[in-house]
This record gives C-alpha cells, sequence and structure tokens, in this order.
C-alpha cells in the first residue's frame, strides 16, 4: 500500500468529520453532534459503584474501543445506552438527544438507531435464524418479499448465507455470534455496540468478527462502541482498515507504523472510572503500571 | 430488607406487570396469534390432567361420603353433595393447583431462561415489549382458559362420582343425576367460573413475574420455578377462601 494513499485514506476521514460547503447543509449539524455521548454518569449496585464519573464522547463514524477487566463496568455502560438500565445521576444523549430519563416507550425510536450485538449472541432459540434475522421487519409488519431480501443480504455480510434455515441450537459459537451481528444490522443503524463479541472464541473467527466491525466502520460509516478485554482485537481495530478493490472485493490493509487511523480510540476502565482515553499508539506507551499489566496480560500483585 | 417490605415490593411489582400488559391489550400491538398459540398450550395442553383430576376426586368424594350420608339414611342426595363440592371448590382449586404446577412451571422456566440468555435484553433493544409479546398473551390465555378447564373438571368430577356410586354402592344412575340436577344452582355456576377467572390472573402473574426477575443463572432459573409453583398455589388456596366468602355474600348463597 503506497503511503500517498493511506495519506489520502486519512485526508478522506478528515474531510467527513468536518463539514463541507458543498453538502446539504441540513445534513452536516449530524457530523459535529457526537452519536454517544456520555457526561458524569454514575451507577451504582447495591452499594458497589459500578460506574463513577464517566463521560466520554463517540464522533460520528468512529469506533471506541472499551478495554477493562471483567466485571469492570464495560457492559454496563453499553445497556445504559441501550436504556435497558438507567444511571443514578448523569446524561446520556444520543445524537444529541438526552436519553437519561426515558421511558420504554420513549426509548423505542431511539433503539431504532441503535444495533446491539449480545456477548453470547442472544438468539432467540424457539426461532430459526431466518426469523431472528428478520426479527424487526417481522414486528413492524414489513413485506414478506422485503424481508426475505434484506435477511439474505445481512447474512451475506456475515457470510453465512446457507444458515439461513437453521435454528440456533445447530450453530457453533462463532456463527450464533455472527447471525447476532446479522440480526442488529438489519435496517442499517448508525450506531452498533459490541458487548465482548468474541469472547470465547477461537482466533480465526475472533479475527472474522473484528473484519465485520471494521467493514461497517470503514464501508458503511456507523459508530460503534466495542467492548473487549481482548488486546488482539485492538490491534485489529486501530491499525487495519477496509477498502473495495475494482472487482468489489474488500480487502483489509494495514496502515503504515508511521500513521495512525484516527476514527478509532481506545478507553480503559477501572473500578469505574475512565483511566485512559486515546490512541492506542498512546495505551501501548502509557506510563501507567495498571494499564502496561493489562495490555501485556500480567497478573497484579 | 424485613419479610414485609420485600412482600410488599414483590406486590407493587407484580400489579405493575399486570398494568402494563393490561395497557399493552388496549394500545397494541396487539399479539393475536400469540395469544392462540398460549390458549392452545395452556388449555388444550393442560386439559388431560385436569379431567383426570375432577374424575378421580368426583369418584373419591363419593367414596369417602357414601357411606355416612347412608347412615344418616341420605344417601339419596349424594349427587347433590358432590355436585355442589365439585362446583363451588374442587373444581377450581384443584384445577387451579395442577394449571399452576404445569403451566406456572412452564411460564417462569421459558422467561426465566429467556432472561439469563440475554434474550429479553435482545428483544427491548430490538423494539418489542415483552410485557406485550410474552406477558400479555400468556395471561390472557390463563384467565380465558382456567374457566373452561373448570367446568371440564367440573363434570367429569360427576361422572367420576356416578360411576362410584352405581358400581361401588349400587345406587340407581337415575337418583344420582336427578338428586345432581336439584342440587346445582346458577349462582353456584357463576361462582364455579367467577373463582378460575381470579386464579388464571394468579397464576399468570407469579409465572411471568417470577420468570421476568430470574438472576444468577441456571440456578436462580430453578429458584424462580419453584417459587413461581409455590407462589401461585398457596395465594390460589387463600384468595379461594376470601372469594368463597365474598361470593357467598354478593351471590346469597344458600345451604347445600
Amino acid at each position: 500500500m503506497q503511503s500517498s494513499e493511506t495519506a489520502e485514506y486519512k485526508a478522506d476521514i478528515e474531510e467527513e468529520l468536518e463539514p463541507t460547503a458543498l453538502e446539504d447543509p441540513v445534513d452536516e449539524p449530524d457530523r459535529i453532534m457526537p452519536a454517544i455521548e456520555f457526561r458524569d454518569v454514575h451507577l451504582s449496585f447495591d452499594d458497589k459503584k459500578i460506574l463513577d464519573g464517566v463521560s466520554f464522547v463517540v464522533r460520528r463514524g468512529e469506533t471506541k474501543v472499551i478495554l477493562g477487566r471483567s466485571g469492570g463496568g464495560k457492559s454496563t455502560a453499553i445497556r445504559l445506552i441501550l436504556g435497558l438500565l438507567k444511571a443514578d445521576s448523569g446524561q446520556i444523549l444520543i445524537d444529541g438527544e438526552d436519553i437519561t430519563d426515558y421511558t420504554e416507550e420513549e426509548m423505542i425510536p431511539v433503539r431504532q438507531k441503535i444495533g446491539m450485538v449480545f456477548q453470547e449472541g442472544a438468539l432467540f432459540d424457539s426461532l430459526s435464524v431466518y426469523d431472528n434475522v428478520a426479527y424487526r421487519l417481522h414486528e413492524s409488519g414489513v413485506d414478506e418479499d422485503e424481508v426475505e431480501r434484506e435477511v439474505r443480504r445481512m447474512l451475506s455480510f456475515v457470510d453465512l448465507e446457507d444458515a439461513i434455515d437453521k435454528m440456533p441450537d445447530e450453530l457453533s459459537g462463532g456463527m450464533r455470534r455472527r447471525v447476532g451481528i446479522a440480526r442488529a444490522l438489519v435496517g442499517d443503524p448508525a450506531i452498533v455496540l459490541f458487548d465482548e463479541p468474541t469472547a470465547g472464541l477461537d482466533p480465526p473467527t475472533a479475527r472474522t468478527i473484528c473484519e465485520l466491525a471494521i467493514k461497517l466502520r470503514d464501508l458503511q460509516d456507523v459508530s460503534s462502541i466495542f467492548v473487549t478485554h481482548e488486546m488482539n482485537n485492538v490491534g485489529y481495530l486501530s491499525s487495519e482498515y477496509a477498502t473495495v478493490n475494482e472487482d468489489g472485493q474488500v480487502l483489509f490493509e494495514k496502515e503504515g507504523e508511521k500513521l495512525c487511523l484516527i476514527n478509532t480510540e481506545v478507553i480503559m476502565l477501572r473500578d469505574g472510572q475512565i483511566i485512559f482515553s486515546g490512541s492506542d499508539e498512546r495505551l501501548r506507551h502509557s506510563p501507567d503500571e495498571y494499564v502496561q499489566r493489562f495490555i501485556n496480560g500480567k497478573q497484579e500483585n | 430488607m424485613n419479610p414485609l417490605t420485600k412482600f410488599l415490593l414483590e406486590l407493587q411489582e407484580i400489579s405493575i406487570l399486570i398494568w402494563r400488559s393490561v395497557g399493552g391489550l388496549i394500545r397494541g400491538p396487539r399479539y393475536f396469534v400469540e395469544t392462540i398459540r398460549q390458549m392452545d398450550l395452556i388449555g388444550v395442553g393442560s386439559l388431560p390432567i385436569v379431567l383426570l383430576t375432577g374424575f378421580f376426586t368426583g369418584g373419591v368424594l363419593v367414596l369417602q361420603t357414601f357411606p355416612t350420608l347412608e347412615y344418616y339414611s341420605i344417601q339419596n342426595e349424594t349427587g347433590r353433595s358432590v355436585a355442589t363440592s365439585l362446583i363451588r371448590e374442587l373444581g377450581p382449586v384443584l384445577s387451579a393447583l395442577m394449571v399452576s404446577g404445569r403451566i406456572g412451571s412452564a411460564i417462569s422456566a421459558e422467561l426465566g431462561s429467556m432472561v439469563v440468555s440475554q434474550q429479553i435484553d435482545a428483544m427491548r433493544a430490538l423494539g418489542t415489549d415483552p410485557n406485550r409479546k410474552l406477558v400479555a398473551p400468556r395471561m390472557l390465555a390463563l384467565i380465558f382458559m382456567l374457566p373452561l378447564l373448570t367446568v371440564a373438571a367440573d363434570i367429569f368430577g360427576i361422572i367420576g362420582g356416578g360411576v362410584v356410586a352405581s358400581l361401588l354402592y349400587n345406587q340407581e344412575a337415575s337418583v344420582f343425576i336427578q338428586s345432581v340436577r336439584s342440587g346445582i344452582t346458577t349462582e353456584d355456576i357463576i361462582g364455579g367460573i367467577i373463582k378460575p377467572l381470579f386464579f388464571g390472573l394468579i397464576i399468570g402473574s407469579v409465572g411471568c413475574h417470577k420468570g421476568l426477575s430470574t438472576t444468577g443463572g441456571t440456578a436462580g432459573v430453578g429458584r424462580s420455578v419453584t417459587n413461581a409453583v409455590v407462589i401461585s398455589s398457596i395465594w390460589v388456596i387463600i384468595f379461594d377462601f376470601f372469594l368463597s366468602k365474598a361470593l357467598q355474600v354478593i351471590l346469597d348463597i344458600g345451604p347445600m
């Protein structure tokens, strides 16, 4: 890959993040408004502080990788975004809309914009793969021909077209995870949340899941949060990007040592607080002992 | 939290659950097909055990009471005593207890498993209200089907009693039937259908609430099922007492 092309790629990204006079000005405010924003959010369960003054921003088209130890509050943050939990204090904004005190009813249109990939896939086990992926469309009463088109499109995105009539218990863990991704992407949500999507998967399958996330980020301009505690994923997401060649094939390219993808950032949570926020380069060179032990997989003394 | 606070909290949560699912019926979306499916599973599916329960209960009633009635030379009233016992009490309560065991456990297990595997969260994330999609169809199906099951149990109970009376005690079938017909009043029948309506509500709301509030993985599902069956059974029995008294007053039910 030529360095001039990567420079061009980086310039393209920067251009996308800034409003241009040529585009329709009505659409442009979306680019400046963050997709997701947490402002000083606190949450406790039974005297245990899960989130302690957490604030961060996910910009349009950005992928935020949230790292942290198991039980450190990562999945809780995601559930707060979906309104499955309510914060004790602070504000949560989706596309500039304050959803902190929204009722279930009010959350329904907000959830239409968000796709969630659950840790174990969370497929409905009494429904086939087809019915699982078609779920949102069936609930909205969409015409069956269109449903079938959409389902096939999604399943080919995750490379699982031949599993279309299978039941969830006939699938492997990785396949279930991918069906979960297909289901979350129906309706082309602008925001996708990944909750430890590679937990328990073998490295090649984990890589496939990361490639899907990269495709979404680079080819479909999706804003996303990627919760994980595996450093391999951080590596893939922050140093590789997807492009489409002349034959319509998707290729994954690695960024050079000198250039850094600027649309992927890392946050590390510890005991409910953000102890690191920045690029993966800065993460690797962080002077914080806890951070270094985490990324190098050493036990705390 | 002391037991009283816990109890009141549970009561509050069950009331909210009932309120939300009733609200779902009024404002829609209504899951009509799902409700029919639940009626089939709950009603038709429970029919065999309810009929069996009714038949043998009627039989054992006659078995036990006939000698005493004969001692006081009023054995011709056997039909009447069996019919009123069944229609007023044993039909509704025993059917409800059977259904609580079969359906209460099924509902709480199914919903509990969905909670621990994050399917309920997934449902909410995909924009569906679990109260409308899961709870309301089950509760409606129970409220509708339990009275029908109870009537079936009553009928089979009377048949069972008649069989025992004629085969074991050599009572004329016509005597038994005549006594049954003279004993049944409209008030008894109304009361015998009102009770199952309430019992259905109890079984449905307790089962759904326990299922949806499951915590703690697969062991938690087991706990939820146990609690659902035990609590709904106890409530059926307690409610039965107060309902019986209320019906006696409201419907002005006289002696047997």
